[in-house]
């Protein structure tokens, strides 16, 4: 894979988990209902051909969608819920079968509180994640955390409805490893 | 990287001797007491600058106004304006007329001139006590280049301010700052710096990458910040006025935020996020030292070092909710010093080293704050949806902030360690996480 297609495919990745997020109430063909169709990514042209046919269990656009690719929390919290060991399972089968894909593990949190704070509560969450995926087997390797604090909302409506989908680990397929 | 500061320059100060400055000392002095009561701002005049030549006619309307505005929006002085004026000061040397300022209530009275030549520019001003009809101080004269013709503003507010109130001023000062722009799920944020009032923005970054919390130095060259331009969270520090910048303070695996300098500017102490757990980290810049200061299995950021250097004030969640702590500039144990209701985060030392800012989140709402350094005598300055990262003028009366209202875009606003003049600050549009620089020389 070149390194445009790889980066393309990060791109895409982030619009799609955008906008298939079940619990977001939103539409999920990227219009403006759900308020991802200015994200700068949808507008940018990027096909989901690329990640494959979500029919398809080896497809990332699978992962995404039918798996699930991220993982929420509460309020002020970095541990996981029973739904969300159980999406972790789920993303651990398949990132297991398909060891060719390395994974940026992304941590959030909502905007009540103040932006360093955030920062390491993201990072909590991510690392609760990627050492519950370590757990399942998947090697440590494969992954890196990012931690965007409050600064990345999936949703920004301040109301409880977008507080709880943006406090997330979202496990985001960054290319292929080696 | 573009240009960064139009080019600064020594501004030349000269005293002005005059027959008033030769009078005897008066025994009652033209003096703002800044207490915690109430006060009752005092009333000024600035009348137009007087035109020592013709080119400087184009400065001396606005160079009175950008004195009346700093003034004003201090909230310790009440303009004035020209319209009510009776006088009119046309010779920068004339005397004062006081009973035609006193018939309009003014105290105190600010008169100026202003000559130019070429892109020079002279700057003079003296301030009256109206009610003992003296001088206050000697008259002072300013010299500098017509671009600079705000700082003259600036340093003559100043002047004034310190005259009055006997404290230093803060009005020729700047403000780093992120510029934020576009959807709140996509948002493009630029490093920015400005003047305190909100002027001569310039931006520092281009907004392809997240940057997030700068820290000015305090000699106001430097800027600390967080870019998100390799992928993770790192430091970055840029000088403002080569526009030279660099990478600092990487920590293998680790995501590195939360910078601040020293204040001697030899090193930053910052926190590095890895594993869960996020620690306090310090940084020499000369030799490349890098000191772990704290090993807790929480959060701790959001560090501030006491104006001497020795003590660094910080967040943590040790107790198992943010709040807020001290321990020596060299790590070791720590002091829990606030004990209120809430939450306590972004402990910001004052420069006069008396007072800690800092945000608290209770109840669902968040404030702006100022305790002891012994955690007594909390105060709460301000109360919103989301109000954060203070950052203090550099006389300590002041302290900006980032006001989110729920669902609406971030602005700065500035407050007065009392409470009172609460005011939003001007940018070009949303902004947030201010850094005051110093009182520039």
């Amino acid at each position: 894979m070149t390194l445009t297609s790889k980066a393309l495919l990060v791109l895409a990745g982030l619009a799609l988990a955008a906008c298939n997020n079940p619990r977001a109430g939103g539409t999920f063909g990227g219009g403006g209902a759900d308020g991802f169709g200015n994200d700068g990514f949808v507008d940018a042209g990027i096909s989901t051909g690329n990640l494959g046919d979500p029919n398809d269990p080896r497809s990332v656009a699978h992962f995404q969608q039918r798996i699930g690719d991220r993982v929420f929390f509460t309020t002020d919290s970095s541990s996981l819920t029973a739904e969300g060991r159980a999406t972790l399972d789920a993303q651990a089968r398949w990132l297991n079968a398909n060891t060719q894909f390395s994974i940026v593990m992304e941590g959030h949190a909502d905007e009540r509180g103040t932006r360093d704070y955030n920062i390491a509560l993201g990072e909590r969450r991510a690392n609760a994640a990627m050492q519950y995926l370590i757990g399942q087997g998947v090697s440590a390797n494969r992954m890196r955390v990012v931690s965007y604090g409050k600064d990345r909302p999936v949703e920004a409506c301040a109301a409880q409805r977008c507080w709880d989908i943006n406090r997330r680990a979202v496990t985001a397929i960054a290319g292929v490893t080696g | 990287m573009t240009r960064l500061f139009h080019s600064l320059f020594a501004l030349a100060l000269v005293v002005l001797t005059s027959i008033a400055a030769l009078l005897p000392a008066q025994a009652q002095p033209l003096r703002l007491q800044i207490t915690e009561g109430v006060i009752e701002p005092m009333p000024f005049a600035v009348p137009a600058f007087v035109p020592e030549n013709s080119a400087g006619g184009a400065y001396a309307e606005r160079l009175s106004r950008v004195v009346a505005a700093n003034l004003t929006n201090s909230g310790l002085f009440r303009e004035v304006p020209p319209q009510a004026h009776i006088a009119r000061i046309s010779s920068f040397d004339a005397g004062v007329s006081y009973s035609d300022w006193r018939a309009v209530n003014v105290q105190a009275l600010i008169t100026g001139a202003v000559q130019v030549s070429g892109n020079r520019m002279t700057v003079k001003f003296r301030l009256f006590d109206v009610l003992t009809g003296q001088q206050v101080g000697d008259g002072l004269q300013f010299a500098g280049t017509t671009d600079s013709w705000r700082r003259m503003a600036h340093k003559v507010s100043d002047a004034v301010y310190s005259r009055i109130t006997g404290e230093s001023g803060y009005f020729d000062s700047r403000v780093a700052f992120i510029a934020e722009s576009g959807p709140r799920t996509n948002r493009t944020r630029r490093l920015a710096i400005m003047d305190q009032d909100g002027e001569n923005v310039q931006f520092l970054t281009d907004g392809r990458a997240m940057v997030l919390g700068p820290r000015m130095s305090n000699s106001g060259e430097r800027i600390l910040y967080t870019t998100y331009e390799t992928g993770t969270p790192r430091l970055a520090l840029i000088n403002t006025q080569s526009g030279q910048r660099q990478f600092i303070g990487d920590i293998p695996g680790a995501q590195v935020f939360s910078p601040r300098f020293t204040p001697d500017g030899s090193g930053l102490v910052f926190s590095a996020a890895r594993g869960g757990n996020t620690d306090l980290y310090r940084l020499t810049f000369s030799s490349g030292q890098m000191l772990q200061l704290t090993s807790s299995p929480s959060i701790a950021t959001a560090p501030s070092f006491s104006p001497d250097g020795r003590q660094i004030a910080f967040e943590s969640d040790r107790s198992g909710t943010n709040q807020i702590y001290i321990m020596s500039a060299s790590g070791g144990e720590a002091r829990r010093i606030s004990f209120g209701q809430g939450r306590y985060s972004t402990p910001v030392w004052s420069p006069r080293g008396d007072l800690i800012a800092f945000t608290k989140s209770h109840a669902g709402r968040f404030h702006i704050g100022v305790m002891r350094t012994d955690g007594s005598e909390e105060r709460l300055l301000t109360a919103s949806f989301l109000d954060e990262s203070p950052t203090w003028a550099p006389n300590g009366r002041v302290i900006m902030f980032t006001r989110e209202a729920q669902g609406g875009d971030p602005s700065l606003f500035s407050v007065d360690i009392t409470g009172r003049n609460l005011r939003r600050v001007p940018t070009p549009g949303p902004a947030s996480d201010p850094s005051w620089g110093p009182l520039l020389p």
